[in-house]
């Protein structure tokens, strides 16, 4: 139970990469991108393929994440040079990257378990340094060692990881371009009026979302030891899940909080999940549905408590206007 | 500074539903001008600020700003030069971002946005002694987010924005129209302070006579697409509602009586 959250954890810490980049496209440019489910595997696909022929994984990383990047640029020309549809331009992107990532894979199953990967390398420093003993130390002393997780490398790497990754994108977009790039998916009308070219902000935006997307499909074929041609079957629902549930949860107005409330929701997204799945009559193949209620949940609740709260607040009002 | 070159622009060309917006207009503007345009609904009032700031690309003719020819400049590379208030006080801000954030964006009409920290200290200084100035309070609202302000503070912010990088030309599209009276007279003082201010040369739109008249050192009457009626320096000086209203009878002939109603004093 405790080790499955542990594994939790190091999934949502992953994943959290790609509901950043869901929140830049969804909530910063309100645009639903439906590329993330082909571009997540374009960037498993490119890093795995790369891995398999000798790159070494940091370089192939990189490589998946440009991938997608390139991926989100061509969905935002087919929606602004090409006036499609931003739902359309997602899904024809989707589709077709498919096809691209097959070709890419060769085959629809690519193993990686005996490769050398970002986490094979991340283990061989951690044993060099022999944190491992430093982070155990805590667990022994209070006699709760059974409670601590197997090994703490990927956490702790991944946690680090997740921070660099938060920091340079609320730095981003607090400068004067992220903010701009912000207000795009605000009001369009008026940053063209202040003579910003939108459609070049919506092109790079959805760039870089899809590259963080891929960058966590480059980082779950590594984790998980293989790659496989549906990884990214329903992805963006599990990226809106973690925003949602984020933003319900720990969101605040401010930017900086905002991004933790993405990661966080990714993070409780995943222990749900693998506490849905300890439910004996679930299976695995019911997950897609549970994160579908999830959404819908999500959605559907804040809503509606808003509107039980002016309901309450109004028979309050009259109440005391009644006694008084 | 600005001229408007035998400008033409026809709406669905030959459907039965061919609409002359823009006839024959030629015009020319000295820096520090400030101009009101008038006339009824349809008139082509709008299409003609459109053309001035790009959303429209006439058919014929030549907008050119400080000797530049800009008639197929886009829009969004033409608004370097342009400061614009809209009619609705939605769209001249951001409502998800604060006001000094819509403040760092109206700040990069004039430079390329650059991967710097958007709000620093000094410009949040700067920022509050511009805010000061419209005496609304917003300049203790930095962090406030633009969506929690009443339309007529909207409004001040977006004039704000609009005048105070100094663009070349402004233009103000019914900028009150949307506004209650006394939010209304806020934005025209507003506006008054924030043009001579900034010497600005100004194009403002406008259904109320009265505030054609008041308003600035030239006049422009249109009707169906063209310039019916101008007065300038002087000539708009003596200018009064009646006297507006004749000319507009004399030329318009008999089909004054349905449009009195519409032309508001």
């Amino acid at each position: 139970m405790i080790t499955s959250i542990y594994g939790a954890i190091e999934s949502g810490l992953i994943y959290a990469i790609m509901a950043l980049g869901v929140y830049i496209s969804f909530r910063l440019l309100d645009f639903p991108d439906l590329t993330v489910d082909g571009s997540f595997v374009t960037g498993g696909a490119v890093t795995s393929v790369m891995i398999v022929n000798g790159t070494d994984p940091f370089t192939a990383t990189i490589a998946g994440a440009i991938a997608g990047f390139f991926a989100g640029c061509i969905t935002g020309l087919l929606h602004t040079k090409g006036n499609i549809n931003p739902l359309l331009a997602g899904i024809l992107m989707m589709i077709a990257l498919y096809s691209i990532n097959l070709r890419i894979m060769g085959q629809p199953n690519i193993p990686l378990l005996n490769e050398h990967t970002l986490f094979t390398t991340l283990s061989g420093w951690w044993e060099a340094l022999n944190l491992e003993a430093i982070f155990m130390a805590p667990f022994h002393w209070l006699g709760i060692a059974d409670f601590a997780p197997r090994s703490f490398y990927a956490l702790m790497s991944l946690l680090v990881l997740i921070i660099i990754v938060k920091k340079l994108m609320d730095f981003f977009l607090r400068t004067e371009a992220g903010t701009t790039l912000r207000a795009t998916g605000d009001n369009q009308k008026m940053v063209r009026s202040f003579s910003a070219n939108t459609s070049l902000y919506i092109i790079v935006g959805m760039g870089v979302s899809n590259m963080l997307v891929a960058f966590s499909g480059a980082m779950v074929v590594q984790h998980s030891g293989f790659a496989d041609i549906n990884l990214g079957v329903g992805m963006i629902i599990i990226g809106l899940a973690s925003v949602i549930i984020g933003e319900v949860l720990f969101g605040k107005d401010k930017i900086v909080r905002m991004t933790l409330a993405v990661i966080l929701g990714a993070i409780v997204y995943r222990i749900i999940y693998s506490m849905a799945l300890r439910i004996d009559f679930l299976e695995a193949s019911d997950m897609k549905l549970i994160t579908a209620l999830i959404v819908v949940v999500a959605l559907v609740f804040p809503h509606w408590l808003g509107q039980t709260n002016a309901k309450n607040q109004y028979k309050k009002s009259k109440a005391k206007a009644a006694s008084g | 500074m600005l001229s408007l070159n035998e400008i033409h622009k026809t709406f669905y060309p030959n459907t039965p539903d061919e609409r002359l917006a823009l006839v024959d207009v030629n015009q020319k503007l000295e820096a520090g001008d400030f101009v009101t345009i008038i006339g009824s609904n349809g008139a082509g009032k709008s299409t003609l600020l459109n053309t001035l700031a790009g959303s429209i690309i006439p058919d014929e003719g030549e907008v050119s700003i400080d000797g530049r020819d800009v008639t197929r400049l886009p829009e969004q590379k033409r608004a370097a030069y342009i400061g614009r208030v809209f009619q609705d006080p939605m769209s001249g801000t951001a409502p998800g971002m604060t006001i000094e954030e819509n403040m760092v964006i109206s700040l990069g009409r004039t430079k390329r946005r650059s991967l710097f920290r958007g709000v620093s200290k000094q410009l949040r200084e700067r920022f509050r002694e511009h805010l000061a100035t419209l005496e609304i309070g917003l300049e203790d609202r930095l962090n406030t987010k633009v969506g929690l302000l009443s339309g007529g503070e909207r409004q001040a912010l977006s004039l704000l924005m609009a005048t105070f990088t100094e663009p070349k030309i402004l233009l103000l599209d019914e900028h009150t129209a949307a506004l209650d009276p006394s939010k209304q007279e806020l934005i025209l003082r507003l506006t008054r302070e924030l043009v001579e201010k900034h010497s600005l040369t100004t194009v403002m739109v406008t259904h109320q006579m009265e505030q054609a008249i008041d308003f600035g050192n030239r006049l422009w009457m249109m009707d169906e697409g063209k310039i019916i009626f101008e007065a300038n320096d002087d000539e708009k000086d003596e200018l009064t509602v009646p006297d507006l209203l004749q000319n507009f009878e004399n030329i318009r002939g008999k089909r004054m009586a349905s449009d009195r109603a519409l032309l508001s004093k």
